[in-house]
């Protein structure tokens, strides 16, 4: 079982959370004036990555809060947690630690 | 004592603790610290069962958890009834003790005679591939041939035919060093790790004694004193450190990611005197943060023809039941190997009376120092020597062996007379741990063995399993690996062997059975015909042939079948690659995995404050969500529909009382409480008065309906929530998200009330003649608390939240009480109510209330693809806000096209006649299959009210089809019925809408 590091709990085991999908896919600002074709990217289309995917994780079974992730969907590792609001940590910076 | 091979001193047995255990129901006599595979030896006997395909008689292959052969059933506590026995216990691990009823397995009717022996003479229809070639043709046979014989015939032992009966329990714990393996690598690894006191450390083992390869050395010496002595002392220096915890009987069996290990051990069933509440096995998951593997190493089986005889055993086996048990395995023996290793058993034997005879295949100049000891103790040994093949049929009688030529040619053959064999082909490193941890393995050539290679967690392995097999060695390495250094003086041990993959013969290779995989009886002759077939990965080949696959995972045969593998195609046995181990490392039971979770604690049940009133007055229960809910409650005898159709009756022309609590109830509460029910709602709530209530319609953001339920403000900044009762916590969980990832400037607080208000709901005509008397601080009048508004006061003086709302079309009332008290002012109006003839009534009245006045269930009407459009609810979407979660959606081209399911009701042509929820409508029965489907019943029920049947139903078009004709599939056909709207009965007193 894997050991996911919450950014405000420090790590709990997988079974405390919950995957949202993929992070930082932007709700459209003002949704009415947004293209049908848009709105369905915004949706429905996922990148689905091999290798480091960008998620969002809850601790619904502890603090209860949001935040995102780096996880390599190759070996399941996660390279990084990271506050909600917060923009995605760039390969190799000091925030990618396990 | 009835124990004639028993040596009459040593051993580690204890012999002032004489015990019998049954065997195939004959007594089996033996000591504390024995094995019921020691205690049959003892008798003279190695016959422990039948092969799995060939039902041929095999005996003790090992002394440890990878015997493949000698599987029992045991009934680990007769005396108490059922429920205790289980299958494919391995006899050489099963800890003796009184009362035990063992039996062997696979065979009918008995161990001695076997009819399914024959499945041996016709072996050459029993090849590798034998299902996939037999059961291709003809079809009609699969289930009424194939299937019956093979599910009769198949399998190891029998599965227990009732539950068991014992507890299990489970255990969770962390330490800084979890080591694997009570050795002499993981002793030291111990030792070393919990030296200065700073590092908590866990020692398990799978034995019931600690010292594992040592507890078979009658000769080694450590530091000048026996091995064993060495063994102890460092177990008493573990047991006096705080830091390090010791746990025989654990079996480290899985590795998982971040250093989570999971063991089980075996609490009771080594206890003469065990409490009946003692849990039987322990479930350990434990989070270290180092792991040192010390799994040591498994011995090879020779591979030639009758290698599986009763009787023939590994080599170092020979030595644990001769120095550990005191037991002799036979009174010749010829040791039969291709290392040095063995010698040390013949050497044992020897000293222990046995008459022996060495079979080295290894020529006198690639020989140890081991060669001289052997013939210095007078043993005669046959350097060059191939095993032809072994004699006999339930017990070896001899071997034939003969003299290898320069050229590999069989010379003159020898039969040695023998009732015992102890073979060696090399040593495999027991790497499954490592592997399990996702490390990488490397071959050693040199070594003929994977070893651990990269890792891929933090852990390290030491002794045998990671390739050093010299004492000394492995006590400095498993120092080394626990984060020290030591040297220690030992002797010397035996080591090296060369690599034969099938001993050389000159018997047609296609005639005989050589055994690899003996769990799964897989003969070498299987393996060479799958490579000619054509599979070349070994990961294929394990497939086709099983072999590795059994209980045992190969643990002594997968070395024999990659080395042929990569023999038979001519590559390097790294090109063949190994199988991927695979959890558990040995087999656990279920128990152990399930623990305390079964029976009521499987899915405990949520009940409600009160439930307990309900029971006693008779209802009928039924799951929804997680919840028990009073389905109906029916009198003297009544019937679901007799019943219910005197609940709705009665709601209707008087009062009835529900339990309503497990509404999901949300509290929202905020300076942007109101904003944010805008976003999440499609309704609008700006508006909305403290006090009054608005059914609430809540979307996805695909545009689909998510969630509906009455919402009450109960101050500017206060809302209360309601939600259905399965989609209590996704609501939640959907609202907390918006709230903290969209739109985290919001002021609100969401807070889970389903547990603190329980839910009394009256309905009917005269609900408010009743309430009103046990109300204080409310004004009923309708200006004050019309329909569809809600109040704080107090319910026969209990504080309360007073929703005046309707789920039934009558006038009605849900009053919200604290948890603690609803049973209590259940009661009480309940009492009350006696003069109006008050009915309880339960999910099922519920659910025909509603459907008759048009109310949907969300989850019942819709399946996560219907419109507020499409159920006919336009009118709650707000047009004026910019925006809610779902609005953008609901204007998508397929959102809007024509052809969608609507919300319709359906009127049998047969009044009587009641759909099937979920039948499907057509418009033409008799057009050709497949039939074009138009939609299905979601709703259906007979209704008292409306003197007749009624069912809601999604079809595509309905509400521009009202009044036409359509057909709905029944179990015998189809039935004709109307199109309706989705209301049927005309409602007198209060609607939702407001």
């Amino acid at each position: 079982m894997l050991l996911i590091r919450c950014p405000y709990c420090g790590e709990r085991p997988e079974v405390e959370f919950h995957c949202g999908g993929e992070a930082h896919i932007a709700r459209p600002e003002t949704p009415t004036e947004t293209s049908d074709a848009d709105w369905a990217g915004f949706l429905y289309y996922r990148t689905n990555p091999r290798g480091v995917h960008a998620e969002r994780w809850v601790h619904n079974h502890g603090c209860g809060r949001w935040f995102n992730a780096l996880r390599d969907t190759v070996s399941d590792r996660f390279v990084t947690t990271y506050e909600m609001g917060t923009p995605r940590p760039e390969a190799g910076s000091d925030v990618t630690r396990a | 004592m009835n124990q004639p091979f028993r040596l009459a001193a040593g051993g580690r047995v204890d012999r002032s603790r004489p015990l019998t255990v049954t065997f195939n129901g004959r007594k089996l006599s033996g000591y504390r610290g024995d094995t019921i595979a020691s205690m049959l030896l003892a008798s003279g006997s190695h016959l422990a069962g039948r092969s799995f395909k060939y039902h041929r008689p095999r005996g003790i292959l090992s002394h440890g958890s990878d015997e493949p052969s000698a599987l029992l059933s045991v009934d680990w506590r007769a005396d108490r009834g059922p429920g205790y026995r289980d299958p494919n216990n391995r006899a050489t691990v099963v800890e003796a003790r009184e009362g035990l009823v063992a039996k062997t397995q696979n065979h009918w009717p008995s161990l001695e005679t076997d009819v399914g022996a024959v499945n041996d003479l016709l072996s050459p229809i029993f090849v590798a591939g034998f299902y996939y070639k037999t059961f291709m043709w003809p079809r009609k046979f699969w289930d009424k041939v194939y299937e019956p014989v093979i599910r009769r015939a198949a399998g190891l032992g029998e599965a227990p035919e009732v539950p068991d009966s014992d507890r299990y329990a489970n255990r969770h714990a962390h330490c800084d060093v979890l080591v694997v393996g009570a050795g002499p690598a993981g002793l030291s690894a111990a030792l070393a790790a919990s030296a200065d006191g700073s590092k908590r450390v866990i020692l398990a083992d799978e034995g019931f004694e600690l010292g594992g390869s040592l507890l078979n050395d009658a000769t080694s010496t450590i530091e000048g004193k026996p091995a064993m002595a060495w063994v102890e002392e460092t177990l008493a220096a573990l047991d006096a450190r705080e830091n390090v915890v010791v746990l025989p009987r654990t079996t480290v069996f899985g590795y998982y990611n971040h250093n989570h290990v999971a063991m089980v051990e075996r609490v009771a069933d080594h206890r003469d005197a065990a409490p009946e509440s003692l849990a039987r096995e322990r479930l350990w998951q434990v989070r270290a943060g180092e792991v040192i593997l010390a799994a040591g190493s498994h011995e090879r089986p020779l591979v030639f023809e009758n290698n599986d005889r009763p009787g023939i055993m590994l080599a170092d086996s020979v030595r644990a039941f001769i120095n550990r048990y005191a037991v002799l395995p036979g009174k010749e023996i010829v040791v039969a190997t291709s290392g040095a290793s063995a010698y040390r058993a013949a050497l044992d034997a020897k000293a222990a009376g046995m008459g022996v005879t060495l079979v080295d295949i290894r020529l006198e100049q690639d020989c140890g120092a081991e060669l001289a000891d052997a013939r210095a103790a007078g043993i005669t040994v046959k350097t060059g020597h191939t095993v032809i093949k072994s004699l006999g049929t339930k017990r070896v009688t001899g071997l034939v062996v003969a003299p290898l030529g320069n050229g590999g040619q069989i010379g003159d053959k020898t039969t040695l007379a023998c009732d015992c064999v102890g073979m060696s082909g090399g040593w495999t490193p027991s790497v499954h741990l490592f592997s399990q941890s996702r490390g990488k393995l490397a071959f050693d050539a040199e070594l003929d063995a994977f070893l651990p290679g990269q890792s891929a967690q933090a852990e390290r392995s030491a002794g045998a399993c990671h390739g050093v097999y010299d004492l000394a060695a492995v006590i400095a390495d498993g120092a080394k690996a626990g984060g020290g250094s030591v040297t220690v003086e030992a002797t010397p041990s035996y080591t090296g062997f060369q690599p034969v993959r099938v001993l050389p013969t000159d018997a047609d290779p296609s005639r005989v059975k050589a055994f690899i995989d003996f769990q799964n009886d897989v003969t070498a002759k299987d393996i060479k015909l799958a490579v000619r077939e054509g599979f070349q990965s070994i990961e294929h080949v394990k497939r086709y042939t099983t072999t590795g696959m059994a209980t045992d995972q190969g643990k002594t045969s997968n070395m024999n079948a990659l080395g042929l593998v990569a023999g038979t195609l001519g590559r390097e046995l790294p090109a063949v690659g190994t199988t991927t181990f695979r959890p558990p490392y040995t087999p656990v039971t279920f128990g152990a995995l399930v623990g305390p979770a079964r029976d009521d604690l499987f899915d405990p049940v949520r009940k409600t404050a009160i439930d307990p009133w309900a029971e006693k007055n008779g209802a009928v229960f039924e799951p929804v969500g997680l919840w028990r809910r009073a389905r109906y409650f029916p009198k003297d005898g009544e019937d679901m529909r007799a019943a219910v159709a005197r609940e709705t009756k009665a709601v209707r022309t008087s009062v009835g009382i529900f339990d309503a609590s497990t509404l999901g109830k949300i509290e929202i509460v905020g300076p942007d409480a109101a904003e944010f029910m805008n976003r999440i709602y499609t309704n609008a709530w700006t508006k909305l008065k403290p006090g009054r209530c608005r059914y609430g319609l809540m979307l996805r953001e695909d545009g689909f309906v998510y969630d509906d339920g009455v919402v009450a403000r109960l101050a500017e900044d206060r809302f209360h929530v309601t939600t259905t009762t399965g989609g209590a916590p996704r609501v939640l969980a959907h609202m907390e998200d918006y709230l903290q990832t969209e739109w985290p400037d919001l002021d609100v607080f969401l807070t889970s009330i389903t547990e603190q208000w329980a839910v009394i709901a009256l309905q009917g005509p005269n609900a408010r003649k009743l309430l009103e008397p046990f109300v204080t601080d409310v004004d009923f009048s309708d200006d004050v608390f019309p329909h569809m508004s809600v109040t704080s006061g107090f319910v026969c003086g209990v504080p309360c939240r007073l929703f005046r709302v309707s789920f039934t079309g009558e006038q009605g009332f849900e009053i919200n009480v604290p948890a603690d008290y609803a049973e209590s002012v259940w009661k009480t109006l309940y009492e009350a109510g006696q003069k109006y003839d008050i009915v309880p009534y339960g999910t099922e009245t519920m659910h025909v209330l509603r459907c008759e006045v048009g109310f949907i269930i969300v989850g019942q009407e819709t399946d996560g693809t219907a419109t507020p459009d499409d159920l006919g609810l336009s009118g709650l979407v707000s047009k004026v806000k910019p925006d809610f979660v779902g609005k953008r959606s609901l204007t998508r081209p397929d959102m809007v096209a024509s052809g969608r399911k609507q919300l319709v009701g359906l009127l049998t042509k047969n009044s009587d006649e009641v759909l099937d929820e979920g039948a499907q409508i057509v418009d033409d029965p008799a057009q050709p299959i497949p039939m074009k489907m138009l939609g299905h019943v979601t709703s259906s029920y007979a209704s008292s009210n409306c003197g007749r049947s009624i069912a809601m139903a999604m079809l595509a078009d309905g509400r521009s089809r009202i009044g036409e004709t359509v057909w709905v599939t029944t179990p015998q056909g189809f039935t004709e019925a109307t199109i309706s709207n989705a209301v049927f009965y005309d409602v007198k007193g209060e609607t939702a809408d407001a």
